[in-house]
């Protein structure tokens, strides 16, 4: 090979870069997220349910944050009617939080996992219990 | 043509990842094993092309330059555009890599009455060098899903890219750049005459490809949401090599990951092994040093010389005999002369 010793040292360095994800796990725990439901006021449901179904809430909670904090604060709109035609507070702190008052071991299991931070705290209070971050 | 045939194949490849898994449930096959053989394939593959391109002999010493070589010491010798050592060449290299240098200099051939005219042309340069740094960024913050705990600097560019804060969740800046960027150099192809005349199925394919790529993965990000934490239980699987395969993933990211293998197998194959190739190019990575040190061609075979000297002391004493001039041991220097003169008289 002509000019094996810089041709090699390129190769090596790209395979530094590019298997990155493959060295980078070894010797760190898994750990997988596990988002705890066991507060005191779920546990006193009669009926387990959030304002959604599961599967939907689960796919589309950020939505429907998000149409939530846009009725709440742009349209004044404070209450939210779900595919039953139930009625719910639009309010993040009054109602999500209600429930899932363990922010930490509901919210940021998944999030922490994904890496993903919502903005919902830069502006929203986080009762004691939940602590933020 | 071309393109429509490249078009078909993407679309091809997108049915077989959807039939594949919502009618024969093959989810460890396109999550998992064609994963890893794509990525099998693209690391041999591209190893392999290089220690190729390593192994050829470069004939001629052939850098292209467009500056002053290295001269006289009062001539201003141009370092970047006509590097003269290994690290000037590094230097313009490194230059040519991160900011595309030379496709700058793209021009654009135009008529102005009977004239010809040579006009800047940047919007490649632009759509190129944005399509390629955002696809990188994408790649990077791809490795939120193949590392846990997630490294800081993923988070960090994760949250520069999503500053805008449109819409949840967070619209990531690149992922659009991307697109239309790619989409951009798609339509170059169509609708300058001469470039369209040129483009062969090899250059659509993967513009289709990375296109199709882009948009599965917007899709899934904003639109047809999959769960991202049983995508991630996948993805670090495979990144620790321990694979598993969550149920309930939609087939949407099972297009997507179809999509991302292709192209991580086509890449050794095709013209997308510039990502190697840029550093073997000998019009760039040589020194123009020609006239400092020479370039000897690596097949030449030993040339049998026969030097003036040697043939001089091969025939002397004929060359002597009929009056040729020898360099070495002349015969006295006045018979030779009047040897001379009467030859040239009697001839006269």
């Amino acid at each position: 090979m002509y000019d094996g010793g810089k041709i090699i040292t390129g190769i090596i360095i790209f395979l530094l870069f590019a298997t990155f994800p493959f060295y980078y796990n070894i010797g760190k725990a898994n750990v997988k997220p596990d988002p705890k439901l066991d507060t005191p006021v779920i546990k006193q449901l009669a009926e387990k349910k959030c304002v959604e179904s599961k599967e939907y809430m689960r796919a589309n909670h950020m939505q429907i944050l998000d149409d939530w904090r846009n009725m709440a604060l742009r349209e004044a709109k404070r209450t939210y009617r779900n595919a039953e035609g139930k009625l719910f507070e639009i309010s993040l702190q009054n109602t999500c939080m209600k429930c899932h008052s363990n922010k930490n071991k509901f919210c940021d299991e998944c999030h922490k996992y994904a890496n993903v931070k919502p903005y919902c705290w830069d502006c929203h209070f986080v009762k004691e219990g939940g602590a933020a971050k | 043509m071309g393109a429509l045939f490249s078009f078909g194949v993407v679309i091809a490849l997108v049915i077989i990842a959807l039939v594949g898994v919502k009618g024969a449930h093959l989810q460890a096959l396109f999550g998992v094993v064609i994963p890893y053989a794509a990525v099998v394939t693209f690391f041999i593959g591209l190893i392999y092309r290089v220690v190729k391109w390593g192994k050829s002999p470069v004939p001629f010493h052939i850098p292209t330059t467009c500056g002053q070589q290295k001269s006289l010491p009062w001539i201003k010798h141009n370092k970047l555009e006509s590097p003269a050592t290994g690290k000037e060449v590094f230097l313009r290299m490194v230059l040519e890599v991160l900011l595309f240098r030379s496709l700058f200099r793209n021009l654009k051939m135009q008529r102005s009455g009977d004239r010809v005219v040579y006009g800047s042309a940047k919007w490649l340069w632009l759509a190129g060098i944005v399509f390629h740094y955002s696809f990188l960024i994408v790649l990077i913050r791809h490795l939120r899903l193949f590392t846990n705990p997630v490294p800081s600097f993923v988070s960090l560019i994760e949250s520069v890219d999503g500053f805008l804060q449109i819409g949840v969740p967070n619209l990531m800046m690149t992922g659009v750049v991307l697109l239309a960027a790619v989409t951009y150099l798609f339509l170059r192809r169509i609708y300058i005459p001469q470039v369209r005349y040129i483009s062969l199925p090899a250059d659509y394919f993967p513009l289709f490809l990375i296109m199709a790529i882009a948009a599965t993965g917007i899709l899934m990000r904003y639109f047809i949401r999959v769960d991202i934490v049983k995508v991630k239980e996948l993805t670090t699987g495979l990144a620790r090599l321990s694979p598993t395969v969550p149920d309930g993933i939609g087939s949407i990211f099972y297009i997507h990951i179809f999509l991302v293998s292709t192209l991580f197998a086509y890449f050794p194959f095709s013209k997308l092994v510039h990502l190697g190739g840029i550093f073997l190019s000998p019009t760039r990575n040589l020194a123009n040093n020609s006239r400092m040190v020479r370039h000897v061609n690596p097949w030449n075979y030993d040339v049998k010389v026969h030097t003036y000297e040697e043939y001089e002391e091969e025939f002397r004493d004929k060359m002597i005999s009929v009056g040729i001039p020898v360099e070495k041991n002349p015969p006295a220097e006045e018979n030779k002369t009047e040897e001379a003169s009467e030859e040239s008289e009697g001839k006269e």
